[in-house]
């Protein structure tokens, strides 16, 4: 229950003690923050600042890295088109019909630091967070009881399930099974995913047949009950404030 | 946009809850996990591999219950995996949740009692209808968000029509054999 949602990571030692309310919050706030930056300069400043504290916090792993491999290649695939469909100023390189702008490579080269700025924070922030400080501090935040339940539970039977998973798929590793893309294969993977279906309905009605014996009316008690707020934090989301306004103000008078 | 498609997903997220009875919530944390690890799958093609959705799959079996599974699934998502944005996360699961209420309107009445129709079938038409509305949607809000995006979103659509093969073969095989094996499943999440 108190593992950090990123296994493999460590634990944030610098954040560690911090509420894990104030770091939804402040996650949530230099998002808003990084996508409101109009200039550049502010933009890199933003990036920048995060791989520092990264580095800092020694979260900068290739497990990190390799997360990020979905993004870079959609921002990949941005960087390559939107120079020719965002045709407006200078003209960067002609390429037989083409013609590629320096407009379009500027818009991209934001949405990619913007993108990069706000995922790589999150991390930090949020995904060393357990799960049970999670539910918490969401709960607490005002979601409804209900769906920080079903984050809960999810979150515990993703881990259930993949164990199934993957025994299914040995079995079907023993029977010389080969995902390919052909409709045996697709087939097999739809049964297989049903097969899952069908196992886990039959768990959860286990599941919940145990959480009324033990008084589930509907809600879990506990949920969040152990967070308090410190002084520390006030002088935390201060200076997170701050950072912020810095960031908002040098893009102002940059813009 | 995205505060107006944010704001449309809390919407359809209020209305869900107030429909998800509190013992529905262990099945659909339960269901909705095997729905995040099945996406994770990477389906080989060519030299690459895609990954499928599975919003027709989900809204057939998990009825109004898959709207919270797919915000739970997609907050999951970009914490765990790094898929996608923090911001647009409203945007993203209005992208699913649509076609998923969309086939668990249409398409999983007709798995009920006495059908003319084969559950194979049936899956596969939600498989195709999730993928397709999905990427749709997608184009769409890019077209929305500029015109040098509409390249993009043609892009987007076009490299959709084989995924959509590809996902109501496995959502009509996976139909099928829940209708065979357990079609308690298939009704529990009709009513939901």
């Amino acid at each position: 229950m108190s593992a950090p949602l990123l296994l493999n990571q460590p634990r944030a030692n610098l954040l560690e003690h911090w509420d894990p309310r104030l770091r939804i919050l402040v996650a949530l706030l230099w998002a808003l923050t990084v996508v409101s930056l109009q200039h550049p300069g502010t933009l890199l400043l933003a990036f920048v600042a995060v791989l520092f504290a990264l580095v800092r916090l020694e979260l900068l792993s290739s497990a990190l890295l390799r997360r990020l491999l979905p993004l870079e290649t959609l921002m990949l695939l941005l960087l390559m088109l939107l120079p020719f469909t965002l045709q407006r100023g200078g003209v960067w390189f002609q390429f037989g019909p083409l013609t590629a702008y320096w407009s379009g490579l500027e818009r991209a080269l934001g949405v990619t630091l913007k993108a990069n700025s706000v995922v790589l924070a999150l991390f930090p922030l949020v995904g060393t967070l357990s799960q049970a400080e999670l539910a918490g501090a969401l709960s607490r935040l005002g979601t409804p009881h209900k769906l920080v339940l079903l984050l809960q539970l999810t979150l515990r039977y993703i881990g259930v399930l993949q164990l199934e998973y993957q025994r299914l798929r040995q079995a079907m590793m023993v029977r010389a099974f080969r995902l390919g893309s052909d409709l045996h294969s697709l087939k097999t993977l739809g049964w297989l995913i049903g097969m899952l279906l069908v196992r886990s309905l039959e768990r959860s009605e286990r599941v919940l047949a145990a959480m009324k014996c033990r008084g589930f009316d509907g809600r879990l008690p506990g949920i969040g009950e152990r967070l308090d707020w410190r002084v520390a934090d006030t002088t935390r989301a201060l200076l997170s404030a701050l950072l912020l306004a810095v960031l908002v103000g040098a893009d102002l008078l940059l813009g | 946009m995205i505060a107006a498609a944010t704001s449309g997903t809390l919407l359809l997220l209020g209305l869900a809850l107030r429909r998800l009875r509190s013992e529905q919530i262990p099945q659909t944390a339960m269901l909705g996990a095997v729905f995040f690890l099945a996406s994770l799958i990477s389906i080989p093609i060519g030299p690459g591999g895609v990954h499928l959705l599975f919003s027709g799959l989900m809204g057939v079996v998990l009825g109004w219950a898959a709207i919270p599974a797919i915000l739970v699934a997609l907050l999951l998502q970009t914490l765990l995996v790094g898929h996608g944005g923090l911001l647009v996360l409203g945007v993203n699961a209005l992208h699913i949740m649509l076609p998923a209420l969309l086939c668990a309107l249409l398409l999983a009445p007709l798995l009920r009692r006495r059908s003319p129709l084969q559950p194979f079938h049936v899956g596969a038409a939600a498989g195709a209808l999730g993928c397709l509305a999905s990427s749709a949607l997608v184009a769409m809000t890019l077209a929305l968000s500029g015109e040098e995006y509409l390249t993009a979103a043609r892009l987007i659509v076009i490299s959709h029509l084989p995924v959509a093969v590809i996902e109501a073969a496995v959502s009509g095989a996976s139909i099928a054999l829940i209708h065979r094996v357990s079609p308690r499943l298939l009704s529990a999440g009709g009513q939901a």
